[in-house]
């Protein structure tokens, strides 16, 4: 599918602890990741999407890929770790009828995926707290789809593929977000929410680094780091860091995004941020983005140039003959059909 | 007051299929058959457990994992619907089950006191997890035991397998300290299978039977070498061993509730009761148990 084509409108990263929601005023970290919520919130109201897609890593799943499509789950949750800080009670819209689409995509991608429309199923903590900050009042209906224990890059990608063949066949306009922190290391004791910081020095300059990247947009070139990520900076409960690759699968793998660091934020030592990535015209891809699979060499990026500037006046791209030169030459900010960008 | 016992301990692995397989009233999906090796080993292990007459069962569970200290189930009844996230077309269960809060305190209370980080879980909607309600029903259907639900710290997962040996090991004198003061007669299970790697898709008939083996037969030669030390009451050589097996066989005693069992029940060197072995979707579990000891 072409970048032109994606149906995926935003992106989000959301941490899924509960604080954020049950005791913003406990830390100013809290507090902060609470209004960058409420900005994803209007952010969102004020779109145009149909429809919510999230891919939580605190969902996880051992046959296939599960998604869940009960039409309207109902309960009241309480945090296995941070059952003391409240209950948590919701009734959620889910989109039973894409969540079918989803499934019935990925497997005849290849993957085992199943819905899930049972009452009092488990949903997990980050996508309730997701959705209840984010969704309030259920105006946006949602899917949610679970992280397999197993899966690897792969699996995941072609999963994100999977979403966005599903959020193209249905029409849907579609905002995607993972629920994930960036480093995952909790304290090992008790305590004092005004003490919040991150675990580790190590933890810290990981995050920045992945902040940096997509504060730039650089969308894929973090999903290309997970593994090293996974290694540097992630307590080590499943077998890869999982979340970029379906995003970047979902949302088109480039770094053609506009990226805003909207909070971050340490939650019980983790690396907790919000971040919005919106599709871009201007962006890293081509000052240093060279992992596209191109059917044709397109030439040498001017590396140095800002990416609009190097496409539209100094790009070798436009000294191109032959098939591909006219939807190079046509290029005004959006990727053209049939670039290789897939 | 008289000095508290254990009167009994058990690997008592919590796989939802057995109870699917089961049919209980409480659960809603109905099962034609399936894992009858390991459901007739639970057999065997009820009936030791009802002929030993605990007032209390303390169990760990794998799937109540929490990532800072150890939780405690705080409040006298837990009552509700619980659904396993991984195999909900299994077990949807309504369970209705006690807790002996005042051991639940004691225990987390010398816990504490040893330096780990410990708290009791007194949110009255909280959900019992799958893994406790399974052991607990495969041990006692008629759940009129009450339980000390213990939760698994991920201290494997955040240090290594060194420091869980450790910290279960602290946790089980602390657990020792506080029966023995209770008075009580007391069952301790670790509610955890030996290998475990699943598979990762399901057959259109979960119980047919001709689709169920372990997962690799590195697996099984590792379950057979722990399975074997038990029966030859060589505790110690399965504590010593735990590291590797945990990393070799992908197995679920990274939860640490199996080295928290040994050690709770001073590393048995008397030959454990196999009461069964099986695998459940690629899983190795065993049905063990081991005398009870004084304190």
């Amino acid at each position: 599918m072409s970048a032109s084509k994606n149906p995926v409108i935003a992106g989000y990263v959301l941490p899924g602890l509960p604080q954020p929601l049950l005791t913003p005023d406990a830390n100013p970290g809290y507090k902060d990741l609470r209004r960058a919520f409420d900005q994803v919130r209007a952010e969102i109201a004020n779109s145009n999407a149909d429809l919510i897609v999230i891919y939580s890593t605190m969902w996880p799943s051992v046959i296939g890929h599960q998604i869940q499509a009960r039409p309207a789950p109902e309960w009241i949750h309480v945090d296995e770790e941070f059952h003391d800080l409240g209950s948590i009670p919701y009734k959620l819209k889910m989109d039973a009828e894409f969540a079918k689409l989803y499934a019935q995509i990925a497997r005849e991608r290849g993957l085992h995926a199943r819905t899930v429309d049972y009452h009092g199923f488990p949903i997990d903590t980050g996508s309730v707290v997701a959705l209840k900050l984010i969704n309030p009042d259920n105006r946006i209906p949602a899917t949610i789809v679970s992280s397999n224990i197993y899966s690897d890059r792969a699996e995941t990608f072609v999963l994100g593929k999977a979403a966005a063949e599903a959020a193209e066949r249905s029409g849907r306009k579609v905002v995607a977000v993972i629920v994930s922190t960036l480093s995952n290391r909790l304290h090992q004791s008790f305590i004092d929410p005004q003490g919040d910081k991150i675990h580790s020095l190590k933890d810290e300059e990981w995050n920045q680094k992945i902040l940096e990247f997509l504060k730039q947009g650089r969308l894929e070139d973090v999903a290309q780091l997970s593994r090293q990520i996974h290694r540097e900076a992630r307590v080590k409960k499943v077998g890869n860091f999982k979340p970029f690759w379906w995003l970047s699968s979902f949302m088109g793998a480039n770094n053609r995004y506009q990226g805003d660091v909207l909070s971050y934020n340490s939650v019980y030592g983790t690396g907790s941020a919000v971040i919005s990535l919106h599709p871009a015209p201007h962006a890293a891809r081509d000052l240093e983005f060279d992992e596209d699979s191109p059917d044709r060499y397109q030439g040498e990026r001017n590396v140095l140039a800002p990416s609009g500037e190097s496409v539209s006046e100094f790009s070798s791209q436009l000294s191109l003959t032959g098939p591909m030169s006219s939807s190079a030459q046509s290029w005004s900010g959006a990727v053209p059909e049939g670039s290789g960008n897939d | 007051m008289k000095t508290g016992e254990i009167v009994l301990g058990a690997l008592a692995p919590h796989p939802p299929h057995l109870v699917y397989a089961e049919n209980p009233p409480q659960n809603e999906p109905r099962a034609e058959c399936g894992w009858e090796t390991l459901r007739w080993a639970y057999d065997g292990l009820r009936a030791s457990v009802r002929a030993a007459k605990p007032e209390v069962i303390v169990l760990m569970s794998p799937h109540w994992r929490t990532y800072v200290g150890f939780h405690f189930l705080g409040l006298p009844h837990f009552k509700g619907l619980s659904v396993d996230p991984i195999f909900p077309n299994l077990f949807r269960y309504q369970y209705d089950l006690k807790v002996d809060v005042p051991l639940a305190e004691a225990i987390c209370q010398a816990t504490a006191q040893k330096g780990l980080a410990a708290k009791m879980m007194r949110n009255p909607d909280y959900r019992i997890d799958y893994g406790t309600i399974v052991s607990c029903h495969m041990i006692n259907p008629a759940w009129d035991i009450p339980i000390v639900g213990i939760s698994s710290h991920a201290v494997s997962a955040y240090f290594n397998f060194d420091v869980m040996e450790t910290t279960m090991k602290t946790l089980a004198e602390a657990t020792r300290e506080a029966i023995a003061k209770s008075g009580q007669r007391v069952a301790v299970i670790a509610s955890n299978s030996l290998s475990h790697r699943h598979f990762t898709t399901e057959s259109d008939v979960p119980e047919d039977m001709s689709r169920e083996h372990i997962y690799h037969h590195g697996q099984y030669l590792w379950d057979m070498k722990m399975i074997e030390l038990m029966r030859q009451g060589r505790a110690q050589e399965v504590l010593d061993l735990m590291t590797d097996f945990t990393e070799q066989a992908t197995a679920e005693t990274d939860s640490g509730a199996l080295s928290w069992l040994l050690h709770t029940l001073n590393v048995p060197t008397s030959p454990a009761k196999i009461h069964g072995y099986g695998s459940v979707i690629g899983t190795g579990n065993a049905v063990v148990e081991w005398k009870g000891v004084a304190l």
